[in-house]
């Protein structure tokens, strides 16, 4: 955390590094026994990856004929990633890219909403406010998936079925974003901040973008992050929505060649199980890889939401 | 005067955008499935009123109730075990006693990142009886392999695939939780003479009762809505998993295999109910333990 960070003062305090003094004292005893213990439970963890970079590795017919948790006499892992960027014209790649534009508008949209909406509801007292409140807050509780359908059919009225709208719109809504978002902006922007900027003669919209965006920053790190990674993982929504595999994102895509490579049996199409798994690599690297660069704001984020529940 | 004017007026006009697409994209699809739940296609006369009959009819479905009754089972078994872990994880990253902390925390946290359709494609591989290791490691030492996709054994294997993928989340939100309880509680608790065990008991648990009940929650959302993992291990077991094993399953179905919508959205507009039902339930029940 270093530009985006608010200054410490008005941190809220679950973002702050509460216990570095007794961590420190403490490293001088670590137990073995809890240790092991942690790393068999990490075994169970990091087991089913690291069969899927083994297999990755494979031809169909390796995977069938060689022990799944090492590899096989004739590693392919770049000829299997050609052919899957190779097979039905390059569709992989499509879906790739789908998921990457899907996730990161829906993301970066859910969060501005979230965090305007946050503000407004932390800042502002007008008529209806906690009505209005109550009711996104209990809309946390309904799931989106029973929403799904009945979305589905409303889309159908308004002809947004089988375009990307159709997996973009019902993503920007995120109450419990919005929810997170007003506990991070009660702490982490003071009134006196903001009275200070409205005597200087600054506009509210001003104010917002300005002052208010900047220290809600690590907050608007984790809907964002939280968002992206639900869009990413979406599975019902576009598999309901979308019917062109053009539009698909790589979830809807994979399960769809899965379907191929169990229906085919021997044959022609038995070389698309080589193409599933590999595929199945090469969609989660880059969420990974994202994940465990961007992990601290998890933690700081989550902890808004655990702790004023 | 004209400052404090605008000052108000512009509340309404930062949760605007939200609410307009809260309202356009959450109560309408809401509102429109419990409209069209009140209507049924007929072969003579099209669509007609029928009132709640489509409700009457769905409590009295056994395909439902079995659904329902499924994931309540899942949810009875798979989110202790799930939470329980994920409680234990959480208290040993934070007592400051293992090495390797932060490398076990992120692998752990890792899952998270892998989208359900993979895990259950993974997992699935891997319980499979040709190529999972599983069977190809029993059929080594003579044993016969343990059939995870059979009928006795799906609901354990769906509910070790969401426990793989969810274990690390809990942890995270528990783990953060635990870091910020105040330092001076443990020295207070230290000088009263209490020791690690005394502490996670009596000061680390209690603090994480907000955080808990959150997870909890999540919970039941999660496991009332079970589609992903029961959608793709159906493709390599029709037999076993049919197109109502789970109540959100079997909305999908009716939607796109049946066509029959009026019936599918009162399945939704049930199941949400459930589902906000059971939260209030857990919600509930914490909070009259905290005031006896």
């Amino acid at each position: 955390m270093t530009t985006t960070s608010p200054p410490a003062t008005v941190a809220p305090k679950a973002a702050r590094p509460a216990r570095a003094t007794r961590t420190r004292a403490r490293r001088t005893h670590r137990s073995t026994p809890l240790t092991i213990a942690m790393l068999a439970a990490l075994a169970y963890f990091l087991l089913p990856l690291f069969w899927l970079l083994i297999a990755s590795t494979k031809s169909t017919q390796d995977l069938f004929n060689s022990f799944g948790l090492w590899f096989s006499h004739a590693p392919q892992l770049l000829a299997n990633i050609r052919a899957t960027f190779a097979q039905d014209d390059g569709v992989f790649l499509h879906w790739l890219l789908n998921t990457v534009v899907y996730a990161v508008v829906s993301a970066v949209g859910a969060a501005l909403l979230a965090a305007a909406g946050g503000y407004g509801f932390a800042k502002f007292r007008f008529r209806g406010d906690r009505v209005a409140f109550n009711l996104v807050l209990g809309a946390v509780m309904v799931p989106t998936t029973a929403l799904a359908i009945p979305t589905y059919l409303l889309f159908a009225k308004a002809g947004l079925v089988n375009t990307p709208w159709a997996v973009i719109l019902p993503s920007l809504v995120n109450p419990f974003g919005l929810y997170l978002m007003r506990i991070y902006a009660e702490d982490a922007v003071p009134d006196s901040l903001l009275e200070a900027a409205r005597i200087d003669g600054a506009g509210e919209v001003r104010i917002f973008l300005r002052i208010a965006l900047r220290l809600l920053g690590p907050g608007l790190v984790t809907v964002l992050l939280f968002t992206l990674v639900a869009t990413w993982n979406n599975y019902f929504l576009p598999l309901i929505m979308l019917n062109d595999p053009d539009l698909y994102p790589v979830t809807v895509g994979l399960s769809s060649w899965a379907a191929q490579a169990q229906n085919g049996g021997a044959g022609s199409s038995s070389d698309m199980l080589a193409l599933v798994v590999t595929g199945s690599l090469l969609s989660i690297v880059p969420l990974v890889v994202a994940f465990l660069m961007l992990q601290r704001y998890w933690q700081s984020g989550l902890a808004a939401g655990g702790v004023k529940q | 005067m004209a400052a404090a004017r605008r000052h108000r007026s512009a509340g309404p006009l930062f949760v605007a955008p939200f609410l307009t697409l809260f309202l356009l994209l959450f109560l309408a699809p809401l509102g429109y499935a419990a409209y069209l739940s009140l209507f049924q296609e007929r072969l003579i006369g099209g669509t007609v009123f029928v009132g709640l009959d489509n409700y009457v009819q769905a409590l009295g479905d056994p395909q439902l109730l079995h659904g329902v009754g499924r994931v309540a089972l899942f949810f009875v078994i798979q989110v202790p075990v799930m939470l329980l872990l994920a409680l234990v994880f959480a208290l040993a990253l934070d007592s400051g006693l293992l090495r390797l902390a932060r490398v076990i925390r992120l692998g752990i946290f890792v899952p998270y990142a892998v989208p359900s359709v993979v895990a259950a494609l993974m997992w699935g591989y891997l319980y499979g009886p040709d190529f999972g290791p599983f069977a190809q490691l029993s059929r080594k030492l003579g044993l016969p392999a343990p059939d995870f996709l059979s009928s006795g054994w799906m609901l354990g294997s769906l509910a070790n695939i969401v426990t793989w993928e969810f274990v690390g989340y809990n942890m995270i939100i528990l783990y953060a939780a635990l870091r910020t309880i105040p330092q001076e509680l443990y020295e207070a608790a230290a000088m009263d003479g209490a020791g690690a065990w005394r502490i996670a008991w009596s000061v680390k648990l209690p603090a994480l009762r907000p955080a808990l009940l959150l997870t909890l929650l999540f919970s039941v959302i999660g496991s009332f809505q079970l589609f992903n993992e029961p959608n793709l291990l159906m493709k390599i077991a029709p037999d076993v998993i049919s197109s109502s094993y789970t109540a959100n399953l079997y909305a999908y179905s009716l939607a796109f295999t049946g066509q029959q919508v009026n019936y599918a959205a009162t399945v939704s507009f049930l199941l949400g109910l459930v589902i906000v039902v059971a939260s209030y339930g857990v919600l509930l029940t914490a909070n009259r333990r905290r005031t006896p």
